[in-house]
């Protein structure tokens, strides 16, 4: 085999997949690493295997493309082109003078070190989900919608019998006739949005024919499983003295408010909600590519502003799966076409341009019509834990702000600890912004996961000594 | 009028209000949102030599006891102590002449010999010669000991105004600044712009040669008390007082109130580079987990980055400034401000008071290095 170019893969979902296939269709050398056991991400989680899923397309759609995606990966694996490392959580990349070296950690605890060098990264790490906390949020029983669907995707079991589903985004949908299928009683779906809002957006949302007949497809089994669709409302508590027992909700004014007397009660044992993604761009930040607001800048070609960095997917703004694969088949293909030394000819991708384009515009349609209702810092109570790593709440929050004059997530930090924790402000960092009255930014994440100083001490250390 | 809400602006502004007159403190940023915010919060004696640094580290350190028994529990005062330790018996023997000398000078330093060593920190690698403890050595979290100080000042904070102007008189005396949204008006403007300090200098027309001097602090997974001490190298104290522009690092690990062990300490001139450096924190994790073999199972969480504020003779700069009447400097401290700010603020209220500074100012003036060429 002739030596190839090697590029470094992060991320197993739809775009780190795309791009993978397409580069290592066309002359590179692909090394894919991923935290999970199994390729797919989160959008093509699959069941274990040991569950012995008779069917799990019921709970996906494309399946199709997920069986494409999977079988050309394979087939890239057994001729040599392709390496799928599993259970690698990578937690840093770094750019040295000829080549980049990605830092990982392996094994049960994820304490033995591993590193890949490449001549050129793709960064497809994908988003999370935006968390907004309310009173009784922390309840055992509320969950993000996000991980309702993982457990739905990945064990097809829900602990749950009686489900609300809330907050905002095209997510609650999926979710809801998910669960609802799945045998649990889905008491509401409690979306804050305003339906009008579509209305305004038309001609966006009817560019994408096929994204409506999805939304149809969803509303009828809504209809069918006699879930009870509550637009314009919001989730203002949830109530239970060591687990969830019932959640009250309320209508919201046009302006965002909660309509004083509007306030019920609604029994349910498990609560989903999901207010939205938000992309991961901790290496993309350390390498030193441009953020645009909170994801990662690519040009047409999908690089990002260091040459040798390209980006797609959700980190470079949140879209979807449809989105991230055509975004990753460009850059799998900008990729190979650089790294031989060839001029790129956009013509070959101009289908996934399109679509790009398309589905951009459809994401920024729906971006400006789910959107978390104004009144939801209010509902932060001075007693609501705000920051569960290191249990600062609300009040201590805004006596920062108000007292000691913190009028940013960096210094509410500093004062608080929220966001010192565990995650890393990654779950708290929206909250926090919301209430010290500023724009969230990213937050700067030197390391994307925590990593033993034993692993710190010796990282690279053995490349310098070649050097040498 | 102070310019700068880091610790040394806000201790300045304490002691000023304390004195009886107004004060009012501009910032760019938000509070701590500078060196204060990315430093460790020591309150050190031990790497200091005899001299004018060590006598204003000693006034401090009983200007912070004294704030402690006020805002010690808003602050996460502790006074833990400072553990030095040697790696060889070489260094043992240099370390201690060293203590020798600080005693002399009113520091309280004990020799530890080498079982003493463990019992004060168990979990020390083996075999070491031995140490020297220091009482004194002491902690706060600076972000909340700046914007507890700012509080208990009573002075008016504004945050995230950029001063572009020294407002002078005719006669050259100053009378306030510009800043974005307006004219602040007063007679008396202190520089405690720290890192910044010398852009202030210069928007006054006058040389103060601060330059940034970079650091990395890791941060931990948070542990219980497993490191009781600030416990560094003896290696340090000659760091500290180092001209090199080259990377040095030296171990300082020490727990903290909230439980993560924060790693230090790393010297570089790069100017503001603000890129993460994987070889710096490298080399701080390594030290660390030399220190403390323990450490190499425990995760790093996160790391951040400094500007010290550093002048050419490594002395903060001040006191008046001569060449511009009205015009005060409280900047420059190194990697030392925090530990510093009590008495810096102290010495300054004392100056505007028209009291005699408790210290001699001399080897502190502001003054004191050539003006650039071509002035």
């Amino acid at each position: 085999m002739t030596e190839r170019p090697h590029l470094a893969v992060i991320g197993a979902g739809p775009a780190g997949l795309a791009a993978t296939v397409a580069a290592a269709a066309h002359g590179v050398r692909v090394t894919l690493l991923d935290s999970a056991a199994r390729a797919g991400g989160q959008f093509y989680r699959q069941p274990a295997a040991e569950l012995n899923a008779r069917r799990p397309q019921a709970l996906h759609h494309q399946w199709r493309t997920w069986e494409r995606l999977r079988d050309s990966l394979a087939r890239h694996v057994d001729a040599g082109h392709a390496t799928h490392l599993t259970d690698h959580h990578v937690w840093f990349v770094e750019r040295r003078s000829d080549h980049f070296t990605v830092h990982a950690l392996v094994g049960p605890a994820q304490e033995d070190p591993v590193e890949v060098r490449a001549d050129a990264v793709l960064l497809a790490t994908g988003g999370y989900e935006k968390v907004l906390p309310f009173p009784g949020w922390t309840l055992p029983g509320v969950l993000t919608v996000g991980g309702a669907q993982a457990m739905l995707k990945g064990s097809l079991a829900v602990s749950g019998r009686t489900a609300v589903v809330a907050g905002t985004g095209p997510l609650l949908l999926p979710v809801s006739t998910g669960l609802a299928a799945a045998g649990v009683d889905v008491v509401a779906l409690v979306e804050s949005a305003d339906p009008k809002a579509f209305l305004r957006r038309t001609r966006a949302f009817a560019a994408q024919p096929g994204k409506v007949a999805e939304g149809a497809q969803y509303a009828a089994q809504l209809l069918r499983h006699r879930v009870k669709l509550l637009t314009r409302h919001t989730v203002v508590e949830a109530h239970g003295d060591k687990r969830l027992e019932a959640v009250t909700v309320a209508a919201l004014h046009t302006d965002g408010r909660v309509r004083p007397g509007t306030e019920r009660r609604l029994a349910c044992d498990t609560l989903a909600v999901g207010h939205g993604m938000l992309p991961h761009t901790d290496l993309a930040e350390t390498l030193g590519c441009r953020l645009e607001g909170l994801h990662v800048h690519v040009d047409d070609e999908q690089r990002t502003d260091v040459p040798g960095v390209w980006a797609a997917g959700e980190t470079t703004g949140i879209g979807g799966a449809d989105l991230a694969l055509a975004e990753g088949h460009i850059a799998g293909r900008s990729v190979a076409a650089r790294l031989t030394g060839a001029v790129p000819d956009p013509r070959g991708w101009a289908t996934a341009a399109k679509s790009r384009t398309r589905l951009r515009e459809f994401s920024a349609a729906l971006d400006s019509v789910y959107v978390p209702p104004a009144c939801w810092t209010d509902l932060i109570t001075d007693d609501t834990v705000v920051c569960r790593c290191e249990e600062v709440t609300g009040g201590a929050i805004r006596k920062a702000v108000t007292g000691l004059g913190a009028g940013d997530v960096r210094t509410v930090k500093l004062l608080t600890r929220a966001g010192m924790g565990w995650c890393q402000g990654r779950m708290c960092g929206p909250a926090v912004a919301g209430l010290a009255g500023c724009e969230l930014t990213p937050s700067r994440r030197p390391f994307a996961r925590p990593v033993p100083l034993g692993v710190l001490a010796r990282a690279g250390e053995a490349e310098d000594d070649e050097h040498r | 009028m102070v310019v700068g809400a880091g610790v040394v602006g806000a201790a300045c502004a304490l002691y000023v209000a304390r004195a009886g007159l107004d004060v009012v403190i501009v910032d760019r940023g938000p509070v701590s949102g500078g060196t204060t915010g990315a430093g460790e919060g020591n309150l050190l004696v031990s790497d200091k030599e005899p001299g004018p640094e060590l006598d204003l580290a000693l006034l401090s350190a009983r200007l912070w006891t004294q704030l402690a028994e006020e805002l010690g529990e808003f602050i996460e005062y502790e006074a833990k102590g400072g553990l030095v330790v040697a790696s060889t018996p070489g260094g043992l023997t240099a370390l201690e002449r060293f203590a020798g000398e600080q005693r002399a000078a009113g520091v309280v330093a004990e020799p530890v010999h080498a079982e003493a060593l463990y019992e004060l920190e168990p979990r020390l690698a083996p075999d070491l010669p031995g140490g020297v403890y220091y009482p004194q050595d002491r902690q706060v979290m600076p972000a909340l000991a700046a914007a507890h100080l700012v509080r208990a000042s009573g002075a008016r904070l504004l945050t995230g105004r950029t001063v572009t102007a020294v407002l002078r008189k005719p006669d050259g005396t100053v009378q306030g600044v510009r800043t974005v949204p307006g004219d602040i008006l007063a007679p008396t403007v202190i520089n405690a712009a720290g890192t910044w300090g010398g852009e202030l200098a210069a928007l006054a027309g006058v040389t103060l040669p601060v330059l940034p001097r970079r650091g990395f602090v890791l941060v931990t997974e948070p542990l219980p008390r497993l490191i009781h001490h600030k416990v560094y190298a003896a290696d340090y104290v000659a760091d500290v007082a180092s001209d090199s522009a080259a990377l040095q690092t030296s171990p300082v690990v020490e727990g903290t109130a909230a439980g993560p062990v924060l790693i230090g300490a790393s010297r570089e001139r790069v100017g503001f580079d603000r890129e993460f450096s994987l070889p710096v924190v490298r080399a701080l994790a390594a030290g660390a987990t030399r220190l403390f073999p323990f450490l190499a199972d425990v995760r790093a969480m996160r790391s951040y980055l400094g500007f010290r504020p550093y002048l050419p003779d490594h002395l903060p700069a001040i006191g008046p400034d001569p060449r511009v009447p009205g015009l005060f400097h409280a900047c420059g401290h190194e990697g030392a401000g925090i530990g510093l700010a009590t008495g810096t603020g102290h010495l300054i209220a004392q100056l505007l008071g028209g009291k005699t500074p408790d210290l001699d100012l001399a080897p502190f003036r502001p003054d004191r290095f050539p003006d650039e060429e071509g002035e």
